[in-house]
């Protein structure tokens, strides 16, 4: 299992808890596991977020991999200039 | 592994090699966007809306059309309905429907045979407008009798009871944010607002595209992303992507006011009603300034809870922020995890809000959000360590983040550079520099994020060893220098025999924009991805030359060598030999290398400058500016410096010049470099600047990105020095003389 | 409306256009004459991007009109390198990395190479102020000036 720390806003949409454990290997399995459990989530999940894996901010999408000791994150999606 | 750890010392990383486009860009060969022509060419103007918010009731184009030379006049008319999201707010930008949302919303366009025809044709073309109540200011935007600028724009996230204009609400934060308070010895908050600023590149916009009735095309265009250029006008025009093919100029700055569309799909669509010729669109400053990216305008409330001996208990923001009458333009998400990104802080808590108002659409601007963020919170930091008689420096050393700290927008950090950061600025000499009568000295911290994003390069062995690089981010600052520097390096060759090319859409797979501070880190990361597979190439051809075991060969200054038990046994076969040979060994020899590369690292920033206010007239002069940033590693120092002294002189100017003056009707009443004042040569004293080095794990030559942290503390460093210069504390940019000089007289 | 026929020396070559009253010595340049090396960055004179030597004086290109040249002669940037040897301004100027983007680089050389004809020896202020006329957005200024300085030492002899 792995632990999702979700943002004030996302909690709000998963049942009030500051983290969400689910079943995943990849940051996909590990988003359609949350909506899953989570229906309002998948608005939010559609439209874009960022994972943050053990610090590092991703982009690598839905194939990266997801192991239950790494620390993950959702934060708003981040753009740069 | 990262190549820090393999050896100490490089042999071209870290140099100061010319440039390879400085020839042509010293004698004005190089060819940015308004450089070049095309057979048959048509030029075209734009109709934009003089007014802030009117319903466009009527376009009449027939005087237009009837004027000689006259060949096409596109309307919304033209484009394809339909579209949702963000291709929505780009059709819509590009071109309005229904309502002019901003003054200088672009109406209509043009293309005739020469550019003065399609300008006295863009006044001939006559609309009839319906004058709309409009708002601009953040805070009026959100009050219950603001005009409405599209209702239904506001997402999920927005409380119940709030203004339409409101689209967009995020709260995070940990700990226990009263009992942080409650902890602390000195409790302060203040309201703090910056203006719009725009990135002010001196190069306007510029593109040349042609479309036929078969919906293929080309596009010239100056743009930091070719592939972004390429999918929005795909998606504003419904054509197919792979049809367009789109070829990047030299850029003549971006600063991430070119990574979207403005005008681009106006030429393409013009050059499609005209027969397929192609057709030239240049802005004009003025266009420019009303009607492409600027930055949000931000008003912001921040609360600090401090102990007497610095340590910061709890921090708590409220961000308002517009960025046009587009949803999602505003940087808030940006803004709110840079707030209080540089510090360890147990108990926080952020809120920001999203607001319409009738302004431009707003594009990236170096490290959006982080800045005004910054000003907030580096600001209020400084009125509690001048209030606690604190030395400022030493609070942020002492609450500074580092590996292992929580973020403040959640997650751990990995190793960052800050603490090294600081303690490089305490050593600078410039901290000892004697200050006189109206002179103050003030610092600020600020952080960035960084970005790794979709790369794709490829690498080509040339018959006589010499190596091509193909790159997709336009080079703005000296990327080509440190890609070659990095690519020579990693093939054991001399710099100047590889040659990186920036190439069009049909050469390479997708490619992210030079933004995000990227292009260093990512393309130069996926070259020497790259170079390490053409090495392996070169190695296989030589181990079948020696009838040896790939494997036994090992890639050494250049050339290939037989290694362990078959040392000595040849001699060593050079990348011209490889080369030369290689049509006769298995053919061309290329690397290639795309990814989305993770090893992304974050970077943190301290500037320090010397302020000198004229009591009588209330007037800002920079006497002395010290920028120093954790590069990871600087490549190629003399472009890294360059970074962090262009930062800094933007955030000099966000903070004591310029601002988007809006007046009653709406208008933008300062659009050109006359009262858009960007800071000039003689406004600003040398930069100093000092590289910190704290590799980054996750590239293999320890790069973090360097373009974009630097533009994040001078607000507040320059707003600090001029309260400890004059005593005026303002909360408001832009510092402008009059302004300070109120405050100093409301203060005596 | 009926073009005007000018003749104008530019770059120490003889030249011809035909020009509308209305288009500017830029215009002219650039899409008359294919020097592009001058650039548009504002069109009302606040940026200097345009900047070339009218008669040997420094001007706006933007703001003056291509009706005006006749007669007269012109240097632009793409005669600033002299039989193919680079002037030391633009040899300092890449070696000091004193450009990022380029773009305004054309018109601060031409504006430095006025201010070195008249003050062989200028001090930092007088840099920064005989160029307070030519933008820059990339480098914040500190290594245009330095480059100034250098080629200007360089060309006193004293370098």
């Amino acid at each position: 299992m792995i632990k999702v720390h979700l943002w004030s806003g996302l909690r709000r949409l998963a049942g009030g808890a500051e983290a969400v454990t689910v079943q995943a290997a990849t940051v996909g399995q590990m988003f359609d596991a949350m909506i899953a459990a989570h229906p309002g989530l998948e608005p939010v999940i559609k439209a874009g977020v960022s994972v943050v894996i053990d610090g590092e901010v991703t982009a690598g999408g839905r194939n990266l991999a997801v192991k239950p000791e790494n620390e993950i994150y959702l934060i708003q999606r981040v753009k740069g200039g | 592994m990262p190549k820090d750890e393999l050896k100490a010392g490089f042999r071209l990383v870290g140099t100061r090699p010319n440039r390879p486009d400085g020839l042509d860009k010293v004698t004005g060969r190089a060819r940015y966007g308004a450089d070049i022509v095309a057979a048959n060419m048509l030029h075209a103007a734009v109709v934009r809306s003089p007014y802030a918010h009117a319903r466009i009731k009527k376009i009449d184009a027939s005087r237009a059309l009837a004027l000689e030379g006259v060949k096409a006049v596109v309307t919304r008319a033209d484009f394809p309905t339909g579209l949702t999201g963000e291709d929505w707010n780009l059709q819509e930008n590009t071109i309005a429907g229904d309502t002019a949302l901003y003054d200088g919303h672009a109406v209509a366009a043009v293309a005739a045979t020469s550019a003065l025809v399609a300008q006295d044709a863009a006044r001939l073309i006559e609309v009839e407008y319906e004058v709309l109540p409009h708002v601009t200011d953040v805070d009026a935007a959100m009050a219950p009798d603001a005009p409405v600028i599209r209702a239904g724009n506001a997402d999920h996230s927005v409380p119940e009871g709030m203004h339409p204009n409101v689209v967009r609400y995020i709260d995070f934060g940990h700990g226990d944010i009263e009992a942080g308070f409650a902890a602390a010895d000195l409790v302060r908050e203040g309201t703090y607002k910056t203006e719009a600023t725009h990135q002010g590149y001196i190069e306007p916009h510029a593109c040349l595209g042609q479309l036929g009735a078969d919906g293929r095309g080309e596009m010239w265009v100056c743009t930091q992303g070719h592939w972004y250029i390429r999918r929005m006008c795909a998606a504003v025009l419904g054509i197919e992507a792979a049809n367009l093919r789109v070829t990047p100029s030299e850029i003549g700055g971006g600063f991430g006011g070119k990574t979207t569309i403005f005008m681009e799909p106006l030429a393409l669509a013009l050059s499609r009603k005209a027969g397929g010729r192609p057709v030239k669109l240049v802005m004009s400053r003025a266009e420019v300034l009303r009607a492409t990216g600027p930055t949000a305008s931000a008003s912001m409330d921040v609360k600090i809870g401090m102990k007497k001996d610095g340590t910061i208990t709890a921090g708590q923001v409220n961000f308002r922020m517009q960025g046009g009458a587009f949803f999602g333009m505003s940087p808030i998400a940006e803004a709110l995890p840079c707030a209080f990104a540089c510090y360890d802080i147990p108990n926080l808590m952020h809120e920001g809000y999203e607001v319409l108002a009738n302004r431009p659409k707003a594009a990236a601007y170096r490290a959006p959000g982080s800045p005004m963020a910054a000003f907030a919170v580096e600001s209020l930091l400084d009125e509690m360590c001048r209030e606690l008689s604190l030395d400022p420096l030493q609070v942020r050393l002492k609450n500074a983040a580092k590996e292992g700290t929580k973020s403040s927008y959640g997650p751990t950090y990995n190793r960052i550079g800050l603490v090294e950061t600081l303690e490089a600025t305490m050593a600078h000499p410039n901290l000892s520099a004697p200050l006189g009568p109206n002179q103050g000295r003030g610092v600020a911290a600020g952080f960035w994020f960084n970005h790794g994003g979709e790369t794709s390069v490829s690498l080509q062995i040339g018959e006589d060893g010499t190596v091509g690089v193909s790159v997709g981010t336009p080079d703005i600052g000296g990327s080509r220098a440190s890609i070659a520097l990095m690519v020579a390096e990693t093939l054991g060759i001399e710099y100047e025999a590889v040659r990186v090319n920036v190439v069009e859409t049909g050469s390479l797979g997708v490619n992210e924009p030079t933004h995000g501070s990227r292009a260093t880190f990512a393309s130069g990361k996926a070259a020497v991805e790259a170079a390490e597979s053409a090495i392996k190439q070169m190695c296989a051809r030589a181990a079948a030359e020696w009838g040896i075991d790939p494997e036994a060969v090992e890639w050494v200054d250049g050339a290939a060598r037989p290694a362990g038990e078959n040392a000595g046994k040849f001699p060593p076969l050079t990348i011209g030999e490889i080369g030369a040979k290689m049509g006769g060994t298995g053919g061309p020899i290329s690397g290639h290398h795309e990814s989305v590369p993770g090893g992304v690292g974050a970077s943190f920033g301290v500037h320090v400058v010397d302020v000198e206010v004229d009591p009588e007239t209330g007037k800002s002069t920079v006497l002395r500016y010290l920028v120093v940033q954790d590069a990871g590693r600087a490549i190629h120092p003399a472009y890294v410096e360059g970074q962090y002294q262009g930062g800094a002189a933007q955030g000099i100017g966000w903070a004591l010049n310029e601002e988007y003056i809006y007046g009653a009707d709406g208008r933008l009443q300062n659009p050109m470099f006359l009262d858009y004042r960007i800071p000039v040569a003689s406004d600003l004293p040398m930069i100093d600047t000092v590289i910190v080095e704290v590799p980054n794990p996750g590239h293999p030559y320890g790069v973090r990105g360097v373009g974009e942290t630097g533009i994040a503390p001078p607000l507040a460093a320059v707003a600090n020095a001029v309260a400890a210069a004059s005593g005026a504390r303002l909360r408001t940019l832009p510092l402008s003389p009059p302004k300070v000089l109120a405050a100093i007289k409301a203060g005596q | 409306m009926s073009r005007i026929h000018i003749t104008t020396t530019v770059n120490g070559e003889a030249a011809e256009f035909l020009t509308d009253p209305r288009e500017t010595l830029l215009d002219v340049l650039r899409n008359q004459l294919g020097l592009t090396g001058s650039k548009e960055g504002c069109g009302t004179g606040d940026c200097g991007a345009c900047s070339v030597l009218l008669d040997g004086v420094l001007v706006s290109s933007c703001l003056v009109l291509g009706v005006e040249v006749q007669g007269k002669t012109v240097e632009t940037i793409e005669g600033m390198a002299t039989d193919g040897a680079l002037h030391p301004l633009q040899r300092h100027f890449i070696e000091h990395a004193a450009l990022q983007c380029g773009f305004c680089t054309p018109g601060i050389l031409v504006a430095a190479k006025a201010l070195l004809a008249q003050n062989d020896n200028p001090t930092e202020t007088e840099i920064r102020y005989w160029l307070a006329g030519n933008l820059c957005r990339c480098t914040g200024y500190d290594k245009i000036v330095r480059a100034v300085q250098d080629a200007a030492a360089e060309m006193r002899g004293a370098a």
